[in-house]
């Protein structure tokens, strides 16, 4: 529908692309068309937003280019170098993903200190000792959560522990979905004032997966609206500011998302 | 039971739920006190600030090693702590009903939605099946449900998760109880869909005068759909106020409640961030 607009001139090479990118689940009768052809490009540095409710395909993207989900047309590229096939070892670190669940993404009976290690060693890095203090302490949580295991950690801590395991083997791209949504209000806040610190700090990019507008708006300078696998529109954070959108669907999200209407 | 026009629906005074755990007991719910009219009353507050352990405990619901004790926990002048579990088992679902989160688990899965919705009718009511069929489907229909026949042999894997919500809805309000908890009912509903089901908690609210408790930890969306909100903190009630008031609110929790939450529009500064008081409980 909405076609990817026109690259200025000067733009950057994107860090992430995706170019009528679709997935497709089974074969024949079964088959699933998740995702339908979604094109967008994310700047480096940038927090770019996709959002839409259960079953618009937007997670299936994250992990289409991760690499959990297949790629059955178009492209994803990354850094303008197409993404195929086996991701490499280098590919896995410097793109992570952090997911929905805290408590269903850590391994329950594994300390933070060897979900935070195993990481470290599969991508050989040296004195890990340090790095794990360090990644620790970057999500704001003290020392003495080292040898906790998941369920002594709140749900709001877990969803740190998963940032540290994200950012320890120092990647430049996040794919995060729906980092927040399993957590309390004022836990998100929390959680999404440290993405913002971290992405600063670190110069990361973000993809960020919501059903929150709220939450992109405040996250993303720009966002693609999904339904159904297919995007309804591409916004920027000012066009969504004065409403100023193209399609029904947009407005109804916008509707919802300011509480009931008697 | 008549009741004078002074009678709240439900009164609740000094109600606590307690569990007994290995490191002493554990106050999940620290003696609150309110009444709910035929109204919506929200109950908002964080996990583990003892909302959902109320609604459960005006249902005597509250399981063992938990107990739950009240001065007074009344049914329109009805006290129900002393009534015996038999006749508990006719004010559940009658008089008081409730909904829960997630209608993939409140559902029997093997079993087709009409006839759980038959089922809940005969208990009762004494009709016959045919006329327990009818009921049911115009039900559904009430719930806005478009094809009510489909939806009425499907199992519930088979409906999505609004629509499984709505049959939820349906089979309790088969037996037009009085008071309707509501506990997050629609927590596990894509936004858009979240404000249909809404719509028809009103209208049925509305037209029954029903009294409602709507819980949730939304308090963006209770205060715009509730007539007043009740702010829950670690057991206790901490500020009561009009839906339309919140804005005005005075407790800092509260107030910490309102302004964490992202805003479209809003500044890009960090959120602020909840400061928590132990004093405040």
């Amino acid at each position: 529908m909405s076609a990817v607009p026109a690259e200025a001139p000067a733009a950057p090479t994107p860090k992430l692309s995706a170019s009528n990118l679709q997935v497709v689940f089974g074969h024949g009768r079964q088959e699933v068309r998740a995702v339908r052809g979604i094109s967008f490009n994310v700047r480096p540095e940038e927090s770019f937003g996709l959002v839409g409710e259960s079953g618009s395909g937007k997670s299936t993207v994250l992990r289409a280019i991760c690499g959990l989900a297949p790629i059955s047309g178009g492209s994803v590229s990354m850094d303008g170098t197409a993404i195929e096939g086996r991701r490499s070892k280098t590919f896995a670190r410097r793109v992570q993903m952090v997911f929905q669940d805290p408590y269903g993404s850590l391994h329950p009976r594994h300390t933070v200190d060897r979900v935070l290690s195993e990481p470290l060693a599969i991508h050989r890095f040296a004195d890990r000792e340090e790095r794990v203090v360090a990644a620790l302490k970057d999500v704001g949580l003290d020392a003495r959560f080292r040898f906790r295991l998941p369920h002594q950690l709140s749900g709001g801590q877990r969803q740190r522990i998963a940032i540290a395991r994200a950012l320890i083997v120092e990647p430049d791209v996040l794919l995060l979905d729906e980092p927040t949504s399993a957590l309390d209000a004022s836990i998100q806040a929390e959680v999404l004032n440290l993405l913002q610190r971290l992405r600063a700090e670190k110069k990361l990019t973000y993809l960020l997966v919501s059903h929150d507008l709220a939450v992109i708006d405040h996250m993303c300078d720009r966002l693609l609206v999904m339904q159904g696998g297919e995007a309804v529109e591409e916004l920027d954070r000012a066009g969504l500011k004065d409403h100023a959108v193209a399609s029904d669907y947009t407005r109804r999200l916008l509707t919802a998302s300011e509480g009931y209407v008697r | 039971m008549s009741a004078s026009p002074s009678t709240p629906l439900l009164d609740v005074r000094d109600l606590k739920v307690r569990f007994a755990t290995r490191r002493g007991a554990i106050e999940a719910v620290r003696g609150i006190s309110f009444s709910v009219g035929r109204e919506r009353v929200g109950i908002v507050g964080e996990s583990g600030s003892g909302k959902s352990m109320t609604g459960r405990a005006i249902l005597r619901l509250v399981r063992s090693p938990g107990s739950a004790t009240a001065e007074r926990l009344a049914l329109e002048g009805m006290e129900l702590q002393t009534l015996s579990e038999r006749r508990m088992r006719a004010v559940r679902g009658q008089r008081i009903a409730m909904i829960m989160q997630d209608p993939k688990y409140s559902l029997n899965p093997v079993m087709r939605v009409g006839r759980q919705l038959v089922e809940a009718l005969k208990v009762h009511e004494r009709i016959s099946s045919r006329e327990a069929t009818r009921r049911a489907l115009t039900m559904l229909e009430e719930v806005q449900i478009r094809d009510p026949k489909r939806v009425f042999s499907a199992y519930p894997h088979e409906l999505s998760g609004g629509m499984g919500q709505r049959v939820m809805i349906a089979m309790m309000l088969i037996p037009r109880p009085d008071l309707l908890i509501a506990d997050e009912p629609t927590s596990a509903l894509d936004v858009t869909v979240q404000l249909e089901v809404l719509k028809i908690l009103d209208a049925l609210v509305r037209e029954r005068g029903m009294g409602l408790i709507f819980i949730s930890h939304d308090l963006k969306l209770v205060s715009t759909f509730c007539d007043r909100v009740l702010v829950m903190y670690l057991g206790r009630i901490v500020e009561e106020i009009a839906a339309d008031r919140l804005h005005e609110a005075r407790h800092p929790y509260t107030r910490g409640l309102l302004n964490c939450l992202p805003e479209i529009g809003g500044s890009r500064e960090p959120l602020p961030v909840l400061e928590r008081d132990e004093a405040w409980a």
